[in-house]
């Protein structure tokens, strides 16, 4: 009798919830990185509503499927993530639980930017013992403006495809924004001339697009493994090989632990930089445009040998 | 460097075409690669955007390679991007049939117990003993749980996944077998099979995915451990930004505290769970999420041994209601949402159990001969516990369980029929237990643990525990829950 009881109160509750919903006027857009959040609101501005899943001082890779982001992704209208596994801890965990058929692989509200572009260093050799890699391959592919075009023109038309009333919209602003990124590409590579051939050592294998559009060398990881932390014993041996080819700089992102890189910046006597990584990761990279304007301040600002 | 890869690679294939004659390539295959390169230019726009820009930055640096190569560059780098075209398709279409082979990970742990009582003879006095897995790990080394786990999706509709347990003793026994929809909306979903059942927190977790080497005293007397029902869950995620669900589980009561072991042969719902969540972020640094479930089963012939005051084993066995009632809360915090330097996770759950009904003493007539009367029980337990990961890799944490046997009521004591004596397990007795542990993670798949618990589960007796543990996962990269 009582089981019976709390079963109807339970539904009543659930039908109030149901009644109680209001008409969303906007799509709802999960975006899993800040860079996926500031693409899709350049080209859908007021027409969605979107929510970065994770801020530039978290590292994607471990992410706590928290209540929050489940509630957020049960009513998204589409999913923007970089896929590639990169969120391979977190996101199928927040797809079982949405009850949400929506944004399930497959569906048109499912969107991994990294199958639409050219993924570098899809390893030959797949095994655990060679650290965290990702069998797609690398998937930090926002550090290459040139990929964030190529995505910008599969996620119009996916928006225009869910939204199909608003597709007109989505398309002109997509054209608008297009246009602005290819002419700030430009000037970015302009400017971006003397770095071409200019060797770093990075904390993580999270720069590897930005260093193939700009030619930078990247001569070493702090990690000696990805995804496995610094050790003592591997950056003994960095500093060591910095003796023989030396780098100019030691590149980390914000949610990176900043004492390695500081540390092999007093040993090699290079500096170490934070480079905003994606939007929100510095006070300049307000948007897409802001964080590759400051990731060329930065690297432009370090001192030439 | 890619780029440097990107010369070598043509000038490579450039170098293959200048040996024409010897590798023998003749003008069609270049027409054909031509044919090609047209008919993905109709089909693919945008690939051939790409596709042009790739083969500009080929020719320049082929030609800064070698004058030579010059005529045969187009064609090579024609054949450069169809092949990596193919190499990329290859990568994200196998064509084999393991392709659609579902994620299989394994998980292998093993222990070096010392305790100073023997686990064997293992008991938490004040409480009917469940028949689960509630010892602690044996005395010296021994081999945990390794578990297999097998999951995909079936179609678009449903996911399904099998978690198998093969015991050190050669025993294998199935955890979790269910199907899981994937098409409902609206933030239902429906699973059906055997599962974990969504009482309180740390139940529906996986042993290895467990803070300590351990369950809490609570799950153990409680749920037997783990439990684990056959039947269905029937879920709902409210349209909230706060996180809030609401479900029904009902199931067969295969295991306590339903019973008797295995379930009662009757039609219907043996057992039924109701529960919901709360859940959420306080700010960037710290989430929350708060449960209430209660589960209501009819036990019948549940049975359990006991010493009786004539010093035989005797079984008695319980019929009757039983409601279990779970408040859970989990507490997240790390330095702005980034649990890889340092993160801090307080768990807590309180249980509260009530049973109804009838016991039966000596139900196979071994000493004194069957005899019944009332039963009553009013008992609850808690545990609260905090895991902190001070640097990567390492972990502390702390836990403290306290168990309250309450009223039992025992009508046979009662009329003077029999005596206290004669149900010795059941005399009241608050047991508790203080644990702490230290862990290190080589990376996400590996764990190795030391623990150390003073355990006062038995009335009289200190059991002081040390485990040295390792846990590690092969295979599919597993997601945790919250």
């Amino acid at each position: 009798m009582r089981i019976k009881f709390q079963w109807s109160a339970l539904l009543c509750a659930a039908a109030a919830l149901f009644a109680a919903l209001p008409a969303a006027a906007a799509i709802n857009v999960f975006a899993c990185e800040p860079e996926w959040a500031s693409l899709t609101t350049e080209i859908a501005g007021d027409k969605a509503q979107v929510y970065a899943a994770t801020t530039a001082s978290q590292d994607v890779h471990h992410i706590e499927a928290r209540p929050s982001l489940i509630a957020r992704i049960r009513s998204a209208d589409l999913l923007v993530c970089s896929g590639a596994e990169l969120e391979v801890g977190w996101l199928p965990v927040l797809l079982t639980q949405s009850g949400n058929a929506r944004i399930q692989p497959g569906a048109p509200g499912y969107l991994e930017a990294s199958q639409y572009v050219r993924r570098l260093e899809i390893p030959k050799v797949i095994d655990r013992s060679l650290g965290d890699i990702h069998p797609g391959g690398n998937p930090h592919i926002h550090t290459d403006p040139r990929n964030i075009a190529k995505v910008a023109g599969v996620l119009t038309e996916r928006l225009a495809q869910i939204d199909a009333a608003n597709a007109q919209t989505y398309r002109v602003r997509g054209k608008d924004f297009l246009e602005r990124w290819r002419a700030a590409i430009q000037r970015w590579e302009a400017r971006a001339a003397p770095l071409k051939g200019m060797p770093i050592v990075v904390h993580h294998k999270e720069w590897t697009y930005l260093e193939n559009w700009l030619g930078l060398r990247e001569l070493g990881t702090l990690e000696p493994k990805p995804g496995v932390p610094p050790t003592p014993g591997h950056l003994a041996e960095l500093v060591a090989a910095l003796q023989r080819d030396p780098a100019r700089a030691v590149i980390y992102a914000p949610y990176n632990d900043p004492s390695a890189a500081r540390f092999l910046s007093q040993r090699a006597g290079i500096p170490a930089v934070a480079l905003p990584y994606t939007v929100g990761g510095s006070a300049k990279a307000k948007d897409l445009f802001g964080l590759f304007d400051d990731t060329l301040d930065k690297l432009l600002a370090i001192p030439a040998k | 460097m890619l780029i440097s890869k990107q010369a070598a690679m043509a000038l490579a294939v450039a170098q293959a075409l200048w040996c024409a004659p010897v590798l023998a390539v003749s003008d069609n295959d270049l027409n054909e690669l031509r044919d090609q390169l047209r008919q993905l230019r109709q089909q693919y726009e945008q690939r051939i955007d790409a596709l042009e820009k790739r083969l500009q930055q080929a020719e320049q640096s082929a030609a800064q390679a070698k004058s030579d190569a010059t005529k045969a560059a187009d064609a090579a780098n024609t054949a450069q991007a169809s092949a990596d075209q193919a190499t990329a398709q290859a990568s994200s279409k196998p064509a084999s049939e393991g392709a659609f082979n579902p994620a299989v990970s394994l998980i292998l742990n093993g222990t070096y117990g010392n305790l100073s009582r023997d686990p064997n003879a293992y008991r938490i006095n004040g409480f009917v003993p469940t028949q689960g897995e509630i010892a602690p790990p044996a005395r010296s080394f021994s081999l945990g749980e390794s578990e297999l786990a097998i999951s995909a999706n079936i179609d678009h509709y449903f996911r399904g996944s099998l978690n198998a347990s093969l015991a050190p003793d050669n025993t294998l026994e199935v955890e979790e077998a269910n199907i899981q929809t994937l098409g409902l909306s609206n933030g239902f979903t429906l699973k059906a099979g055997r599962f974990f059942s969504a009482i309180g927190y740390q139940n529906e977790v996986h042993a290895h995915a467990w803070d300590f080497t351990d369950a809490p005293l609570a799950n153990k007397v409680f749920l037997g451990n783990q439990f684990a029902d056959d039947g269905v869950q029937f879920k709902w995620l409210a349209p909230t930004d706060l996180y809030l669900d609401a479900g029904v589980e009902l199931g067969r009561g295969r295991r306590f505290p339903g019973g008797p072991d295995g379930g009662r042969s009757k039609n219907g719902v043996g057992a039924a769970n109701l529960f919901a969540h709360l859940g959420g972020d306080l700010n960037d640094s710290t989430a929350w999420k708060l449960g209430l479930s209660n589960l209501r089963t009819r036990a019948e012939d549940r049975s359990y041994s006991d010493f009786d005051s004539t010093g035989t084993t005797v079984t008695n066995a319980f019929s009757g209601t039983s409601s279990l009632w779970a408040l859970s809360g989990v507490l997240k915090w790390s330095p702005n949402g980034n649990a890889t330097e340092r993160n801090f996770k307080l768990q807590g759950e309180y249980f509260r159990h009530n049973e109804n009904g009838s016991l039966t003493y000596d139900s196979t007539a071994a000493s004194l001969g069957p005899q019944s009367g009332g039963y009553a029980s009013r008992q609850s337990g808690w545990y609260l516990q905090g895991v902190y990961q001070f640097m990567p890799q390492w972990r502390v944490g702390y836990r403290y369980d306290r168990l309250d046997s309450g009223s039992t009521r025992i009508g046979l004591v009662d009329s003077g029929a029999l005596s206290a004596a004669d149900f010795p397990l059941l005399a009241g007795y608050n047991p508790t237990r203080n644990t702490i542990m230290v862990d290190w993670s080589g990376s996400e798949f590996s764990r190795l643990r030391l623990q150390l618990a003073q355990d006062r589960a038995r009335l009289g007796a200190i059991d002081n525990q040390v485990f040295l543990q390792y846990i590690v996962s092969l295979g599919a990269h597993g997601a945790h829950q919250f």
